[in-house]
């Protein structure tokens, strides 16, 4: 019954997200102000109704009712609540699901943060939007809906996929898909700018609110995902440039892009256009990674099941959204006025040339994963593209982003002093090349690889910090009360960048200095890391609700001292062929100690195993800096130019008119 | 009396042998060679478990191909031999850093070429619109209203 | 005429399309053979049925053969295994097969269970011969022809289609 309920309500949603999408978008094009103000109870509507098929969805796990065949497969009578909750978008249908999901309540907030927006603007959001939702709806319930029945039921379900009966797991797909998801409302603005005709700084400063919280999502997703990877997979790996990894990265590189692009058009009323474009850019590329994801085109990590007939429906639905955005781009866009001057060295330009930069970037990671398919389309021999390609284009593109990122801040609007930028940063300049050149000495081994990333690191840190003391000193009061007057903005892009910093630190070490040891171990030998010994205890076995365990134990001792206890493990799930690996890991800001088991060995009688150890400093700043990214964009969106006014101020005229002479 | 010393000496010996522990032995044999086949397999793609390299996947395969390469250094190949090696019976799928001929120009060079071709065109759109958009002075009305604004206007973010 | 850039990145999305297109009929898992009209590697391997005598691959020369990877582990090989059987009676073509990493008693065990399509069975129990054809999933199936030259790789169980379509009419090709 429940899930009967849940498919119906996925029905009459379509029938609201049709409504939603047709109706108020035409109002908007004849002025009709009651088909106009359709569009924000529709999309509340339609988030009620869908939030309704989600719950019935996890009422249905929660139930054990296995003739439901989503829950079937993807769910176990022994499996832990928590996971029963998560399982949700543990398979295809499911996530698809959760896209749908998080897509409505975009709609939902747009809803009702849009107050100060004009009415026509906001028919023709939410009508994107709500086109975008029938496309989802459609295809759920053509070709994937997770409430399909299986009878007669089974006894018991098939297990949630052990990799993820994990907490990192949990978090990963929704925070992911929240960034995802998120870029389809600066996509909605910007198609609703360009049918408007009414595309101008103003719809820039409304539009990045949006952006920077779809970009902060988008951040902690990817690093949750990373993260996981690292302690689950087992071999201490933390990105490998797999096509599913790429396809969240392309649209976080677009977004960036993006979210700068937005600064330029929301000062100068410049290359507008270009911002439109990107931000059509930046959702095609969302919905081409969940296209790539569940297709089959592509050999993955992640790939979900596959399937010809449900790849040809989401082409399908690409072609229209994108192919139809771009058209209406090809069309529109001509007809835009330039905005205003600026010159060729000024922030305007430095910010345009880390879009050129960043998308660059974005399209050579395109090219890399869909590098194969290509060559296999096209009948010629088949090829593989992976990290060794990634690393060698990607690296030296985001090296000028990074000197950029220190001199861009500093740079003035409309004209820029290169002298001026040189005097306030040559004290950053000097101490960043000499503690880059200097400190791999003291980390033990030299290479002009670790000394270039630190340089990198140390630059935007140094200039970034230079940046904020220059601004401090020319206000007056103390410390903090000089620090809450700066515009929230302004510190959040700092923290920003400081968070790439700390990230590009923590690659640049983790990546010249980290070491493996592949051993073969008894109970009671050692092996030695640096200042560290690993003594192995043996593999005790055990049983949990859902799986039986072997549970290694490791005496850790640093010069001598002891230093904790480490337990790797290895979980055999009932149903899977093959067990899991689970790291144990001992984290630390400046280094995390990490081992994993391998197999065991000897045969019966023996306790010997392969265990690899792993010393890898400074890995967790790669997932900090992430997290200070977020921070950072989190911070900016506080800023007090987007708190909505508490008198309902009228919508904000356009300060330029769309048909300004070109 | 002795009954009770046997006992103890051996429950003695047993705790200084198992204090004593041995150093693990490394799974490869030779570590320069390990270290080289290693580096090599990092780059080559496991083809069972078609998402790992070889140096990380766990399928037999990938142990005995890790096993060829081992003994084909240990006989003195250089590294481009083993590679060689690899693709005349696996084809070039087996390598993750695609050879460069001329099918992979576009690959290797793509980037690069774009990024030389987005920047030009960067640089040509901010001259074009410098030349087009000539600032025009305010006329004396047009100053009065503006420095009115800019005193009314309070804290406005940069 | 300016217009027309900004139809660049529509033209590139369709270009796209239609790659994206084509490839969700390809899968991407297969590892089509370098071999192919290239010469056989060469072998000298004892059979599994007895280990005193050996097979080369210069013995097998002057006619069309087919050598099946197979192993007494592997599940899809059960599948094809009854096509196989029947297909030997037909004597169309001599079968040759490679038992890929197994031991003798399992080889012949299962061969007992299952039927014996093979004039004889090559015993490859550390896999370096298959390395050597670019085995890299079992069951795998080649066609050789008199020269020693192998002319097609079926990756994967054999089916009657990819008899009757594809190894049928080779195999009379390369006898005629």
């Amino acid at each position: 019954m429940i899930a009967e309920l849940g498919s119906f309500s996925l029905m009459v949603a379509l029938a609201v997200a049709l409504v939603l999408g047709i109706v108020p978008i035409v109002g908007a094009a004849r002025g009709n102000t009651t088909w106009m103000e359709l569009a924000r109870p529709s999309a509340r509507a339609l988030f009620v109704l869908v939030v309704a098929a989600a719950a019935c969805l996890v009422a249905s796990f929660v139930r054990d009712d296995f003739s439901v065949l989503y829950v079937a497969t993807n769910s176990t009578r022994a499996l832990p609540l928590r996971y029963k909750l998560a399982a949700f978008w543990g398979g295809h249908e499911g996530s698809m699901l959760l896209w749908l999901l998080i897509l409505s309540f975009w709609m939902f907030a747009v809803s009702l943060f849009s107050r100060h927006l004009p009415l026509a603007m906001v028919a023709r959001i939410l009508g994107v939007m709500g086109l975008i939702g029938v496309g989802f709806l459609l295809f759920i319930l053509l070709t994937s809906s997770p409430f399909e029945r299986l009878l007669p039921a089974p006894e018991d379900g098939r297990d949630l996929n052990p990799l993820l009966q994990d907490p990192g797991m949990v978090a990963h797909p929704p925070m992911l898909y929240m960034g995802y998801v998120g870029f389809s409302v600066a996509f909605a603005f910007a198609i609703a700018a360009l049918l408007g005709g009414n595309l101008d700084a103003t719809w820039a400063r409304w539009s990045r609110p949006w952006t920077t919280v779809a970009w902060s999502f988008l951040t902690l997703g990817i690093c949750l995902g990373s993260a996981w990877a690292y302690y689950t997979l087992g071999w201490g790996g933390w990105w490998f440039w797999d096509p599913v990894e790429n396809a969240s990265f392309m649209p976080w590189l677009a977004g960036t892009a993006l979210m700068h692009s937005l600064a330029v058009t929301e000062k100068r009323g410049a290359f507008k256009v270009w911002t439109v474009l990107l931000a059509i850019f930046a959702f095609s590329l969302s919905l081409l990674g969940t296209f790539l994801v569940r297709s089959g085109v592509l050999t993955s990590v992640h790939a979900f099941a596959n399937d010809p007939r449900r790849g040809v429906f989401i082409l399908l639905f690409l072609a229209v959204v994108i192919g139809g955005s771009l058209a209406l781009y090809a069309w529109r866009a001509p007809k835009v006025g330039l905005g205003e001057r600026f010159e060729l060295i000024s922030r305007e330009t430095l910010l345009l040339t880390n879009n050129v930069l960043f998308l660059v970037a974005a399209g050579a990671v395109l090219l890399g994963t869909l590098w194969p398919l290509f060559v296999d389309a096209l009948g010629l021999e088949k090829q593989s593209v992976g990290p060794p390609y990634f690393n060698l284009v990607f690296v030296p593109l985001m090296a000028p982003a990074l000197f950029l990122m220190g001199i861009g801040p500093l740079a003035r609007w409309k004209k820029a002093s290169l002298p001026e930028i040189g005097i306030r940063l040559k004290w950053a300049f000097g101490v960043s090349i000499v503690s880059a050149l200097l400190l791999p000495l003291a980390l033990g081994k030299w290479s002009a690889l670790a000394a270039f990333g630190l340089w990198m690191a140390l630059w935007v840190f140094a200039a970034t910090v230079a940046n904020l003391w220059s601004r401090l000193r020319s206000l007056s009061g103390g410390l903090a009360s000089r620090l809450r007057s700066l515009p929230r903005g302004y510190l959040g892009m700092l923290t920003a960048h400081v968070g790439v910093a700390v990230f590009i630190g923590g690659v640049t070490l983790v990546k010249s200095y980290e070491s493996e040891k592949d051993v073969q171990i008894d109970v009671g030998d050692t092996v030695a890391m640096g200042p560290y010994t690993f003594q192995f205890k043996g593999v005790e076995d055990g049983a949990r609700e859902n799986y039986i365990y072997g549970r290694g134990t490791f005496e850790v001792t640093r010069n001598g001292r002891p230093a904790g206890t480490m337990h790797p493990e290895k979980r055999q799930f009932v149903g899977q062929s093959e067990p899991s690996t689970v790291a144990a890991i001992d984290r630390g800001l400046t280094r995390d100690l990490y081992v994993s088991l391998g197999e065991a060995v000897g045969g019966t009688g023996s306790t010997a195993w392969i265990v690899r150890v792993y010393y890898k400093p400074f890995v967790d700043w790669v997932w900090g800096g992430c997290l200070v990214m977020a921070l950072g964009g989190t911070l900016a969106l506080s800023d007090r130019r987007y708190r909505l006014a508490r008198s309902g101020r009228p919508a904000i005229e356009p300060a330029l008119s769309a048909t300004a002479p070109a | 009396m002795p009954s009770r010393i046997l006992p103890l000496a051996l429950v003695l010996l047993t705790l200084a042998l198992c204090a004593a522990g041995r150093e693990a032995v490394p799974v490869g044999q030779d570590p320069a060679i390990e270290r080289r086949m290693m580096t090599l397999a990092q780059e080559l793609r496991c083809l069972v478990c078609q998402n790992q390299t070889l140096a990380d996947s766990q399928a037999p395969l990938a142990a005995d191909l890790r096993q060829e390469i081992r003994e084909l250094m240990q006989k003195g190949q250089s590294d481009e031999q083993v590679k060689q090696y690899l693709v005349a019976r696996y084809g070039d799928f087996v390598l993750y850093r695609p050879p460069l001929k001329s099918q992979t120009w576009l690959l290797w060079f793509g980037p690069g070429v774009l990024l030389v071709g987005g920047l030009t065109a960067l640089y040509l759109a901010i001259l074009r619109r410098r030349r087009l958009l000539a600032d025009e002075p305010l006329n004396p009305d047009q100053e009065e209203r503006a420095l009115a604004l800019l005193s009314e206007d309070e804290g406005q973010p940069s | 005429m300016r217009y027309l850039r900004y139809l660049i990145p529509l033209a590139a999305f369709l270009v796209l399309t239609g790659f994206l297109f084509k490839g969700l009929w390809i899968d991407p898992h297969t590892v089509p053979s370098p071999l192919i009209d290239k010469p056989a590697p060469a072998f000298r391997l004892t059979q599994v049925a007895d280990a005193g005598k050996t097979l080369s691959r210069d013995e097998l020369l002057g006619k069309v053969w087919l050598l099946n990877v197979w192993a007494s582990w592997c599940v899809s090989c059960r599948e094809e295994h009854a096509v196989l059987v029947d297909f030997a009676r037909t004597g169309v073509v001599p079968i040759y097969g490679l038992d890929y990493e197994d031991t003798r008693d399992a080889a012949m065990k299962w061969l007992g269970t299952l039927g014996n399509p093979y004039q004889a069975s090559l015993f490859d129990p550390d896999g370096r011969v298959g390395i050597d054809y670019g085995v890299y999933g079992v069951p795998e199936t080649y066609v050789i022809d008199k020269t020693g030259t192998i002319r097609y790789k079926q990756i994967g169980p054999i089916t009657p289609e990819v008899l009757h379509d594809k190894i049928v009419p080779l195999v009379r090709k390369l006898n005629a």
